[in-house]
Formats: structure tokens, sequence, C-alpha cells
């Protein structure tokens, strides 16, 4: 089998047309994936069974299910019900983008917000102790104390989920989006050659999940500052 | 307070602690005046750490009643706040905040608690570092401190809130040897500028030194109570012999 060189030179500069929606797609859905996961947190530990079990199950359904699945149901699925299409939310859902925005987002939310938990519990108990017995309020040891400790545990689990949502970005070209994947996909139509096209564009998202890693890896670093002892 | 005589700062009554079906506290009462230095001692478990925890609620009781500083605790959250406020704690792990330097663990409970702008709360952060004898250390994390330094650090980040009572929770106990003296000088010093001192400690020789009172606690009881040198020389009760005895042969 040949493989062409030519082609390979020829598309990635019509791949790398859709990496502002890539870009998009992942910046945004992070950003407000982060905000859900910070949320859906503050329910999980305030101590209150009716905040704390709605998040628990649908942290168990948006875990539990292939977000493929989750994209579809979404997409397809949400404009058939009446309700929606007459909600506020319709502007976003009529569009594929808005679709998908929602699907990453309500995806990332749920892991991300394990993560976190996972970051405060394995605080030393100790210190939210001597913040306890200095004054300080619950809501001052979270923000001061519990907080900062916590991101720094839980910074190579979420750089770890940062990279997956990178990745499912991609299937949004599952439905109609011409991000990376989608210019891919469109490409093999026209050209036949899966082959060159996908690896090309297996490239790009290495090259990227590299940026990510290193800007991780820079911000661990930062914030690890206080843990090397004086050699 | 017009509770009698008033100069009772700490005063527990009746008070009972369960950790489910363990009673770790049995109708404990104690109390303690402005300035007085109270050392607490007993074997492991008999509920020293408790008791001292419960005056500062990090623990709670579950019968009895404890008043500090005027404040009884209840679960009312703005009391104990306003108590602990009062109530400055070091504990045997030193627990200092590692994300912080050292002058930033001083600084953080002046500033939020009692709002005091950064100088303020830097120029007493420095001056209680001088005082434990660690100024140098100011700019440095926690972790690159030796652990009798940072538990200096510790008692200097509880007299940053200007405490009306300090409680010392086996301040030692998790240092090596040659490090012990230097938290000791600093709580003798503290000591004999009259601060009130409730310390859970097995070093004999600062409870001979500086305590007014000695506490002997077994299985979540007061066994015995006495000035030091009644209680090193002339101890009343069998358990308590039996304690000093296997404290004292090493």
């Amino acid at each position: 089998m040949s493989f062409d060189f030519a082609l390979i030179v020829d598309s990635i500069p019509k791949m790398l047309m859709g990496i502002g929606l890539t870009f998009q797609l992942l910046f945004l859905s992070a950003a407000l994936g982060l905000a859900l996961a910070i949320i859906l947190l503050l329910m999980r530990i305030s101590g209150r069974w009716y905040l704390a079990a709605p998040t628990m199950v649908y942290i168990y359904i948006f875990r539990g299910t292939p977000i493929l699945v989750q994209i579809f149901i979404i997409y397809y699925g949400l404009p058939q019900l009446e309700f929606v299409r007459d909600s506020i939310f319709w502007p976003i859902l009529r569009e594929p983008f808005g679709c998908a925005i929602v699907a990453l987002t309500l995806n990332t939310g749920a892991y991300v917000s394990e993560i976190l938990r996972g970051g405060v519990l394995g605080v030393d108990r100790g210190l939210k102790e001597a913040g306890a017995a200095l004054g300080l309020s619950a809501t001052h040891r979270f923000i001061y104390i519990t907080s900062p400790i916590a991101i720094r545990l839980c910074l190579p689990a979420y750089s770890n989920d940062v990279i997956s949502l990178m990745k499912s970005t991609a299937l949004a070209s599952t439905i109609t989006l011409l991000d990376m994947m989608g210019i891919a996909r469109t490409i093999v139509a026209e050209t036949y050659a899966p082959y060159e096209i996908f690896i090309s564009v297996m490239v790009i998202y290495l090259v990227l999940t590299w940026f990510i890693q290193r800007s991780f890896g820079w911000i661990e670093k930062r914030m690890s500052r206080h843990v090397k002892s004086e050699a | 307070m017009s509770d009698g005589d008033g100069t009772n700062i700490i005063e527990l009554e009746n008070v009972d602690k369960f950790f489910g079906a363990f009673q770790a506290l049995k109708n404990i009462s104690l109390s303690v005046k402005k300035g007085e230095r109270i050392v607490v001692c007993g074997p492991s478990g008999s509920g020293k750490s408790t008791l001292i925890r419960c005056i500062n609620r990090l623990e709670e009781h579950d019968n009895g009643k404890i008043v500090v500083n005027g404040h009884e605790l209840t679960s009312d959250v703005k009391d104990i706040n306003a108590v602990r406020r009062e109530v400055g704690m070091v504990f045997q792990n030193f627990n200092l905040f590692p994300h912080l330097t050292v002058i930033g663990n001083l600084m953080l409970a002046p500033k939020l608690v009692r709002k005091s702008s950064k100088s303020e709360a830097r120029d007493t952060a420095m001056k209680y570092l001088e005082r434990v004898k660690i100024p140098e250390q100011a700019d440095k994390w926690p972790s690159q401190l030796s652990g009798g330094q940072q538990q200096r650090v510790a008692i200097a980040r509880a007299l940053c809130m200007n405490p009306e009572v300090m409680l010392f929770d086996e301040p030692t106990s998790a240092l090596d040897p040659e490090m012990i003296s230097e938290v000791l000088d600093v709580m003798t010093d503290l000591a004999q500028e009259g601060m009130t001192m409730i310390v859970v400690t097995h070093e004999m020789g600062f409870a001979r030194s500086v305590a007014d009172s000695v506490v002997f606690m077994d299985a979540g009881e007061i066994v015995e109570m006495n000035p030091p040198k009644e209680f090193f020389d002339n101890p009343k009760n069998e358990r308590t012999k039996l304690f000093l005895s296997q404290i004292l042969t090493h």
C-alpha cells in the first residue's frame, strides 16, 4: 500500500482550520465544566442529604454512560420534546455547537467534581482543626486552607481530565460540527484516504496533548514550591 | 460575668464525652484561674487530649457545662468562634499550613479574624517570631524547618491572635529529643509572662518547674490534682503512684 505524503501536506492546513472550533469546544466546556464541578462538589460535601443525593445520582449517570450517547440524546433526543423547544435553552440546544458544549460540560463536570472531592478529602484533618482553633469560620477555612491544598492534590488527575476532554471534542464531529475531526472526515469522504488523513489528525491531537501536559506540569511545579525542602 | 468569683477563665462542670460507646471523659470538673498553669498527664487513652480539645470545641462534649472566658460552649457557632479567638492551641503535629510561608501562617488568622491590615499583621507576626527566636525563618516554607522550629512557629501563630489562654496538646511528643528543650524554653518564657496555660505533656521536668497544678488522668477521670511538689513527692492515689513509677524510672 502506498502512503501519500503529498496528501498529508495538503490536508494538514485544512484540518488546522478546524482547530479554532476544537479550542472553543475545549476551553468553553472546560471552564463551564469546572464551574459545574465546583457547584456539585459544594452540594456533595454540604452534609445535607437533599443536596448530596442528587449530585450522586447525577455523577453516576454521567460517568456511567458513554459520552457519545449523551451527545446523541441531547442533539437528537431533546428537540423532540416540546417544552425544550419552548424553553429559554432552545437557542442553545437548537445549534449543534450548543449541544456539543452542553454535553461536554455536563460530562466533564461529573468527572471533575469527583476529582475535586478526592482533593478535598485528601487535606489533612489536623490543618482544618488548626484553622478552626485560630477562630477561622468554616468558609474561611474552606477558601484559605482546604482549597489551595486540595487544588494541588487534584492537579495531576485534573490535567488527565482536560486531555480526555480535548479528545472528546472530536465526538462533536458526529453531530455535523466541522472541528478538526469533522474536517478530517470530510476529506476522507472526498479522497478515500483514511490512513493518511486520520494519522495526520492524530498527530495534531498529540501535539495539543503535549501542550496541555506541559502547561499543567508548569502549574504543578509552581504550586509545589513549598514541598521542596532546602537541598 | 456574674458567676461568683469571676477569676475563673475556664470552668468545666461534670463534663462527659463519648466516642460511640466508649466514654472518653467521665464527669470532669475543673476550673482554671487567669494566669494559672496546669499540666495534664496520664497514660495514653486516658482522655487528656480530649479534655483540652473540648475546651475549644474541636470535640463536642455530651453532658455537663464548659464555660470559657464567659462564653458557654453550645452548638452556637458565634460563641464557638468567639471562644476560639481567645484560646490558642498548639498541636502535637504542629499543623502548620504547608502552602503558606512561615509569616503567611502567622498572618492568616489576624487578617481574616481580627481584620488587621497587612502591615499590622506583619508587625505582630515578626514580634512573635522574635519571641520564639526564629525571625530569620519568616519567609521560608514550613517544610524547610526542623521539627522544633516548626513547633515554635506554631506557638507564635497562636500568640499572634493575642489569646487569653493557650492549650498545648503534647507539643513535644513528635520532636526529636534534641529539639524538645528549645520548645519547652519558649513555653517556660510564656508561663513566666503570666500566660494562662493548659499543657498536656509527659515532660515531668517542665511540670515540676512551671505548673501551678498537675492533673493526673486515667480512664477518662481526673484521678488526682495537686501542686507539683505534692504531686510528685507524695502522690495519694495508687494509679498515680504506678504512673509516676513507670515514667520516672527511665
